[in-house]
């Protein structure tokens, strides 16, 4: 059983998410461990196996990027334990300009409003190469799966990007 | 707000086949014990009507007090007299030293810290459990009856060692731990039953010694925790450990203090605490080693502004723990406010000030986490099988693995929920390769000395191959109570390697065995009818169910041989537990799991497959 199936939907990168958060739910009253409180040591470790795998696919299904290496994954294109470089030397160009202006943000007269403008600009690319990814999904095929792989490579490090402009916000802010 | 009084006639058990659990919140300065009893919950007062017990240890030749007894030996009595012992549970001994320069304990040579007192060498899991025995004694006289399970509470940020450390000592003190509930979870029940809230709530949790920020959201008896921050080594303690200084700048102390001269000071900077809660000024005076007297006025605002750094510390945490949730102050419904360091006015203010609410304080805060807990003892128990309460913890700081260069490598990120299980792949670096070592951290930073070691072991059995060739999956499984466990298999030969996990600065198995055999009169023999009746009341349990089980779906689930099969192991069993030999009725229990284990996984997906069938079905 794939995680899709686990929360009974069909494998797609579209997704109800209000589904999925309710179907969570329910799947939690039926596997958590405490519902197995008295029950058998073989029920309570079956059921701490199964909520793991509930919350695991839970994870998986909320974050579009991770959904989207797993639908990849089960089409047999695993990026998890690759050591795949990118090779688009303008968007490393467009990488490097982001990790500049980072770097430089605290010598900035506004460092907070710089950090907010480089994170909307950042977040405009990730929901487009988002709807890009879904529609290379949906085609299905080996071509289109291998440009949905690269993709998600490109998405990595604009989620990676956002994770450390946070990080600089924190030191920053005193809140 | 009233306290729960929450009275289910049609559902409440009849007294005598009600199962006795106890919530018990296990607290740095103060803890206490509370069971739910005829609809109600409440704390439990000892023979003089004192609910709370200071966490408080004094060993005399004769043996341990505990409680207030103790708590008045402190400075005439120092080194004998363990308090705040919950800051040790699963800290290096080079650690608390570096943390608490001044502590008055006899600390031997060992990383793991051990107390030298009258009676023998102690250590954090040994204090704690002295604390938790008498909690025990009290709930069982108090109900007249052994007790079936505990809940016991441990802070929400708590790591894998701290709660390790607390589940050790509860099994030492003879509790049968059903959960380790996080604190701000337990408020949160507490509250959150009471007024059958839906929302986002925030839970700060300010205690003697640590200090805890939840976002939970609660929906229809679900209580979700979002996210959870704070420090484990930040509280009221520190609060007095400000004033002292102050104290002692202000009289111009400086140097070695004696002990009982620092412990003085200790107890007028706690006094002088409480005093500030309801009055601006407070007046201090005592002799100091030499007999001089020395007067010391403290006024709020002076206080104020020597607490204000930390309290800044705690209100950082807590925007952090927004952040995490990916919520803003204004999706905060409520604020409930724990323990006792909240009564201070100035936290009150700060917080309310910081999440734009006034705070809920209507629960004793010191009296809420312990009912909260009785609360999900008695759940857990089987007092109340048509309860839909539902908790989702998350595991409050992220596990790693080191790596080259002294770095952490994050395995499972923190706020993840639980119980949560992850694999990492790991491969030979040399020919012929039989052994490997693995270190697993807690923490947040980049590099391996920055954040907390759990625990190093050894991956033995791994089959020889050429370099690189062996591809190793490590498991790490998180349950429901935040305690890590390690599997691991070398993939390509199925070869289950065997790990010793052995944890940093706590106990091992055998250790905690030999102190519960020491802990005994009749030692070995106490100790062996123990271990029989825990094997004889698994036995009946997996016979109950198993039988429950079979009679509502084996005609359905197997075939007429695997339920024979099934049936004849379980006749089996039942004729083994009879007898007293404690390895065979372990050996016919591990026979009835691996006959019934493919059962017990069908069930559960029928489970699954029938609450979706109600939905409309997307089918694949």
């Amino acid at each position: 059983m794939n995680h899709f199936e686990l929360f009974n939907l069909k494998v797609s990168f579209d997704i109800d998410l209000t589904q999925v958060s309710s179907t969570y739910q329910t799947l939690q009253r039926l596997t958590h461990p405490d519902k197995f409180a008295s029950g058998s040591q073989q029920e309570k470790l079956l059921a701490i196996q199964k909520n793991a795998l509930v919350n695991d696919a839970y994870n998986m299904l909320k974050s579009p990027l991770l959904r989207a290496e797993y639908i990849l994954q089960l089409r047999g294109v695993d990026l998890q334990h690759e050591q795949q470089t990118i090779k688009d030397t303008s968007f490393l160009m467009q990488q490097m300009e982001w990790r500049e202006q980072l770097s430089e943000v605290e010598e900035q007269a506004e460092p907070l409003d710089e950090l907010e403008l480089l994170d909307d600009e950042i977040r405009k690319e990730i929901t487009s190469e988002l709807v890009e990814l879904k529609s290379l999904l949906d085609q299905q095929t080996e071509q289109a799966n291998q440009q949905a792989a690269d993709l998600i490579r490109k998405l990595k490090f604009l989620y990676k990007m956002c994770a450390e402009i946070e990080l600089k916000e924190e030191a920053l802010s005193d809140f | 707000m009233a306290l729960l009084q929450i009275a289910e006639p049609g559902q409440s058990a009849v007294p005598h086949q009600r199962k006795l659990a106890v919530g018990i919140d296990l607290g740095t300065t103060n803890s206490l014990v509370a069971t739910v009893r005829s609809g109600a919950t409440t704390t439990l007062p000892d023979d003089i009507g004192q609910h709370i017990l200071p966490s408080v240890v004094h060993y005399t030749s004769q043996g341990a007090v505990v409680g207030e007894e103790a708590k008045k030996q402190a400075s005439q009595d120092p080194a004998n007299t363990i308090s705040s012992v919950k800051r040790f549970l699963g800290r290096s001994t080079t650690d608390i030293k570096a943390k608490y320069p001044n502590l008055p304990y006899q600390f031997t040579e060992s990383d793991s810290p051990v107390m030298q007192v009258v009676s023998g060498e102690v250590n954090p899991v040994q204090v704690s459990a002295e604390i938790l025995k008498v909690l025990k004694l009290r709930a069982e006289s108090t109900l007249g009856d052994e007790l079936k399970g505990a809940v016991v509470t441990v802070p929400a940020y708590f790591d894998d060692s701290q709660r390790q450390g607390t589940k050790d000592a509860a099994t030492l003190a003879g509790l049968n731990v059903l959960r380790l509930l996080n604190e701000p979870t337990a408020a949160a029940i507490a509250y959150g039953l009471d007024s059958g809230q839906e929302g986002i709530i925030a839970v700060y949790d300010l205690g003697g010694g640590t200090f805890d920020i939840s976002i939970l959201r609660l929906s229809k008896g679900v209580f979700e925790v979002l996210s959870t921050g704070g420090d484990s080594a930040l509280g009221g303690d520190d609060f007095d450990a400000v004033l002292v200084d102050y104290i002692r700048q202000q009289t111009q102390l400086t140097g070695d203090l004696s002990k009982n001269l620092h412990r003085t000071l200790l107890d007028l900077a706690k006094e002088a605490k409480e005093t500030l809660s309801h009055e601006s000024v407070a007046n201090l005076s005592f002799e100091d080693d030499n007999k001089q007297s020395h007067k010391v006025l403290i006024t709020i605002n002076h206080f104020e502004k020597l607490i204000a750094p930390l309290v800044k510390n705690t209100l950082r945490a807590c925007r952090r723990a927004l952040k995490d949730a990916e919520l803003s102050k204004q999706d905060i419904l409520e604020v409930v406010m724990v323990g006792g360091s909240t009564r201070v006015p100035y936290v009150c203010q700060q917080v309310g000030e910081f999440f734009e609410t006034s705070p809920l304080t209507s629960i004793d805060p010191d009296k809420v986490v312990a009912i909260g807990a009785a609360i999900q003892a008695d759940i857990l128990a089987g007092n109340k099988p048509d309860s839909d309460m539902l908790l989702l913890d998350v595991l409050p700081l992220s596990l790693g693995i080191e790596t080259m260069g002294g770095l952490s490598e994050k395995v499972i990120p923190r706020n993840t929920t639980i119980p949560i299980a992850k694999a990492q792949e790991f491969t030979t670096f040399k020919d012929g390769q039989t052994a490997m070592m693995v270190h697993v951290v807690q923490g947040e930073r980049e590099l391996v000395q920055d954040c907390r070691s759990l625990a190093k072991f050894t991956l033995r059995g791994i089959p020889p191959m050429a370099a690189g060739a062996a591809h190793i999956r490590v498991t790490f499984q998180v349950d429901a109570d935040g305690l890590l466990n390690v599997s691991a298999m070398e993939k390509s030969t199925g070869v289950q390697a065997q790990i010793q996990v052995k944890p940093s600065y706590g106990l091992e198995d055998h250790q905690i065995a030999d102190m519960l055999k020491a802990s005994m009169q009749n030692a070995e023999q106490d100790m062996q009818a123990r271990m029989l009746k825990e094997q004889q009341v698994e036995a009946a349990r997996v016979h109950e169910t198993l039988q429950a089980a079979l009679n509502a779906d084996a005609a359905a689930l197997l075939s007429a041989d695997e339920k024979q099969a099934i049936e004849t192991g379980l006749t089996e069993l039942q004729e083994l537990a009879k007898g007293s030999d404690k390895e065979a009725i372990k050996a016919g229990i591990e026979k009835v799991d691996k006959l019934s284990q493919v059962f017990a996984e069908r069930r559960m997906d029928q489970s699954i497959r029938k609450a979706f069938s109600g939905q409309s079905v997307e089918q694949i």
